[in-house]
């Protein structure tokens, strides 16, 4: 339950309200490795403690952080300079299914910082290209100024990744899209039958995208959401994450959609 | 439960007042700090006793919804009563404790555990539905991947002395729940106080049994003598008048899938009419194990500590995420209650997660009584009434 210490040895301003940070023990101690999707418990002097999902590469042995400032915390990390002590307790939860995914085509769906804990797959289908069927990357955000990663998407397009973005708003010098992420999905060329989906964004986004996917002929379980509820301890024992009979930060935060599409229906569960 | 409190109470023992008080100023003797009832602002509350003289001779407790009472009794009795507002939780999960403190020097950070080594406890009275809800909390705090080293060691350390209810409230329902009224197993010693009269002359003992080897080794230490068929079968008339005097039944039947299948009763909407939200049910009861945490910092900046308290499901902050409440409403708060006490607890934790000691019943400040509610939402379920209309389909707007 103690925080181990960690230092910050690299950090990119991604957008006005967002910031990832790679990190480092600052001693002997370091987290177990962790899987794509899995997140962290990252503690700043006096100013909290709060769970951000791992953004970067889970072989390349660094671990990067992706915070957008919403709060008190949030917005602490985001000042956080090179060489910044912070502490950091993790990994935790459930990971996506990169390992299942193989041999699949497989559809990344990310909205606004959703982005953040899904990099970790795109950086596998990147160095593992081969692996994987048609890959596509689709990408919501609010405005053009809002988007994660910008100067990577060339990188992956390179890798062919088929990467696609929309913002709900955008200036006059925009010539990209205008519209919802899920406006995409129908005109995805995926085997269905076979492929799989890992989306993250709001709830109401990700029930939106799984609509969609079925409709397209992807089973639900097949289909990877993920969820967010306050979190205080991260080991099932604040009872804060409880979504039904789920504590999220050990059942989940990564589901299928099967498991957790029915009881998004249910108000304020 | 009855039948093995029947083969244990075969090797039972008698010991007086006297042998009582022996084995209190024993264990501190032996370093146990302890624990147990007495009487302190019109009710019996938990607390470090110096010995017997501490206990509530001669009270006893009037309970029933949102009302609690204390008044004398016409004997001398020292555990002529129920639970109280108090759970042995709070010294087990106590309501605010240290989980670390950080100092921040010049090279970094340095971590290290909480506060002082906890007192190892001995626990006095502790009723059969009291070491049910500590199984339900060891599975909960011990019994996880994770542990907390902080419930572990106090748990792990604690010497248990129970005391076999031989009277009940209303609000009591640990037999439909399998809780009691006569513990089983789990303690060290256990006691079944009977008081009556022998040859004209007023009796006052305890038919005592031992639990574990070191129960036996205290037990061996006090003066006593084998309990003859009279005091045994005053000790089971005992557990059967608190059997009899019971409250109504939780009606278990089912419940468990009732509640996961009922999430749009009506009945959610007319409790929430009702329950003020004020969270002293979790308070009070003993298995509710939810909490917060807090950081404070000293004016230098130099040292900080996070701190763990007890918290509810019933405010506001607890379900609070960037961008909103998720539970705003009283409906999904008691909803969210009253489920995982019945239901989604045994999905986690493979029990129930409600003992039926009847404290939230009893400290519910209008008198909201889970076995009225499950009983009306099964009512309702099979009535097959109608769910509130807007309540299935969130944000139906935005669905077209
Ligand atoms: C599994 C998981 C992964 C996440 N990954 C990321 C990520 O990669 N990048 C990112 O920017 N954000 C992520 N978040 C959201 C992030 O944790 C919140 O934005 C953050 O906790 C807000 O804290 P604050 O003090 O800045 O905000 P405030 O609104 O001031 O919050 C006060 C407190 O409420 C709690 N809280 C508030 N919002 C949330 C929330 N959304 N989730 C959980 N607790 C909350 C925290 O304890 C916080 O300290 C993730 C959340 C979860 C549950
Ligand atoms: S829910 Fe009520 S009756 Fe059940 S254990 Fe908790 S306080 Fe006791
Ligand atoms: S059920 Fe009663 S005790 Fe519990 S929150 Fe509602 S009013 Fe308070
Ligand atoms: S965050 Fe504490 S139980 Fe999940």
């Amino acid at each position: 339950m103690l925080p181990i210490p960690y230092r910050v040895t690299r950090r990119v301003r991604e957008t006005a309200d967002t910031v990832t940070l790679a990190v480092a023990p600052a001693g002997p101690d370091a987290i177990r490795r962790h899987r794509p999707g899995q997140f962290n418990m990252l503690y700043l002097f006096g100013a909290g403690e709060i769970p951000i999902s791992i953004s970067g590469d889970a072989e390349r042995g660094e671990l990067v952080h992706t915070t957008r400032a919403v709060g008190a915390a949030s917005r602490a990390f985001c000042r956080l300079e090179e060489g910044d002590a912070l502490g950091v307790r993790g990994p935790f939860g459930t990971h996506w299914p990169v390992d299942q995914a193989r041999g699949r085509d497989l559809v990344i769906i990310a909205g606004g910082i959703g982005l953040a804990p899904l990099r970790p797959v795109i950086d596998r289908v990147v160095n593992h290209r081969g692996e994987f069927g048609r890959v596509s990357v689709l990408i919501g955000a609010r405005t053009p100024a809002d988007l994660l990663y910008g100067s990577e998407h060339a990188t992956w397009r390179a890798r062919d990744i088929d990467v696609r973005v929309t913002v709900d708003a955008a200036p006059g010098s925009w010539r990209g899209r205008i519209g919802f992420v899920t406006q995409l999905i129908p005109t995805l060329r995926i085997d269905a039958r076979a492929a799989a989906a890992m989306v993250c964004g709001p709830e109401i986004m990700m029930r939106f995208c799984a609509r969609e996917l079925r409709a397209l002929g992807l089973a639900e379980e097949r289909v990877y959401v993920t969820m967010e509820r306050s979190m205080k301890c991260a080991i099932g024992l604040c009872g804060h994450c409880q979504f039904g009979p789920d504590f999220v930060c050990k059942d989940g935060p990564v589901y299928p959609y099967a498991r957790v599409g029915p009881r998004m229906l249910i108000r304020e569960l | 439960m009855g039948v093995d409190a029947t083969r244990t109470l075969e090797q039972a023992a008698v010991i007086d007042r006297e042998g009582l008080a022996l084995l209190l100023t024993g264990l501190r003797d032996d370093g146990y700090t302890l624990v147990g009832p007495t009487a302190r602002d019109g009710a019996i509350v938990l607390d470090e006793l110096d010995g017997i003289d501490d206990l509530p001779a001669g009270w006893t407790d009037r309970q029933e919804a949102a009302s609690y009472r204390l008044e004398r009794r016409d004997d001398d009795a020292l555990f002529g009563y129920v639970v109280g507002p108090h759970s042995f939780k709070r010294y087990l999960h106590p309501p605010r404790v240290k989980l670390w403190q950080v100092r921040r020097r010049d090279d970094g950070m340095e971590f290290s555990r909480g506060g002082a080594a906890a007192p190892r406890y001995a626990f006095l009275g502790v009723r059969a539905c009291d070491l049910a809800a500590m199984r339900v909390q060891d599975r909960v705090m011990i019994g996880q991947d994770a542990r907390d080293p902080i419930y572990a060691e106090r748990r792990e350390g604690a010497f248990l002395i129970s005391v076999h209810c031989t009277e009940a409230r209303s609000t009591c329902f640990c037999a439909s729940m399998g809780a009691g009224p006569v513990a089983d197993a789990g303690f060290d010693l256990a006691l079944t106080e009977v008081l009556g009269e022998r040859d004209g002359e007023p009796r006052h003992e305890f038919v005592i049994t031992a639990g574990t080897p070191r129960g036996q080794e205290a037990l061996r230490r006090l003066p006593s003598r084998p309990a003859g068929a009279r005091e045994l079968e005053a000790a089971r008339a005992g557990h059967e008048r608190a059997r009899g005097q019971m409250g109504r039944r939780l009606a278990t039947e089912g419940v468990r899938a009732l509640l996961r299948d009922n999430p749009e009763s009506p009945q959610w909407d007319d409790v929430a009419t009702r329950c003020l939200s004020c969270g002293n049910c979790t308070l009070v009861c003993p298995t509710c194990f939810c909490s917060t945490v807090e950081d404070t910092v000293d004016l230098k900046g130099e040292h900080a500590e996070r701190w763990r308290s007890w918290d509810s499901c019933f405010t506001g902050e607890f379900s609070y995420i960037h961008g909103g409440v998720v539970r705003p409403s009283t409906r999904a708060r008691y909803r969210q209650w009253l489920t995982h006490k019945l239901s989604t607890w045994f999905d986690q934790f493979g029990t129930s997660g409600c003992v039926g000691c009847g404290r939230c019943v009893t400290w519910c400040p209008v008198g909201i009584d889970l076995r009225a509610e499950v009983a009306a939402i099964r009512r309702r379920a099979d009535a097959d009434e109608p769910a509130r209309a807007t309540s299935s389909t969130p944000d139906a707007g935005s669905d077209a």
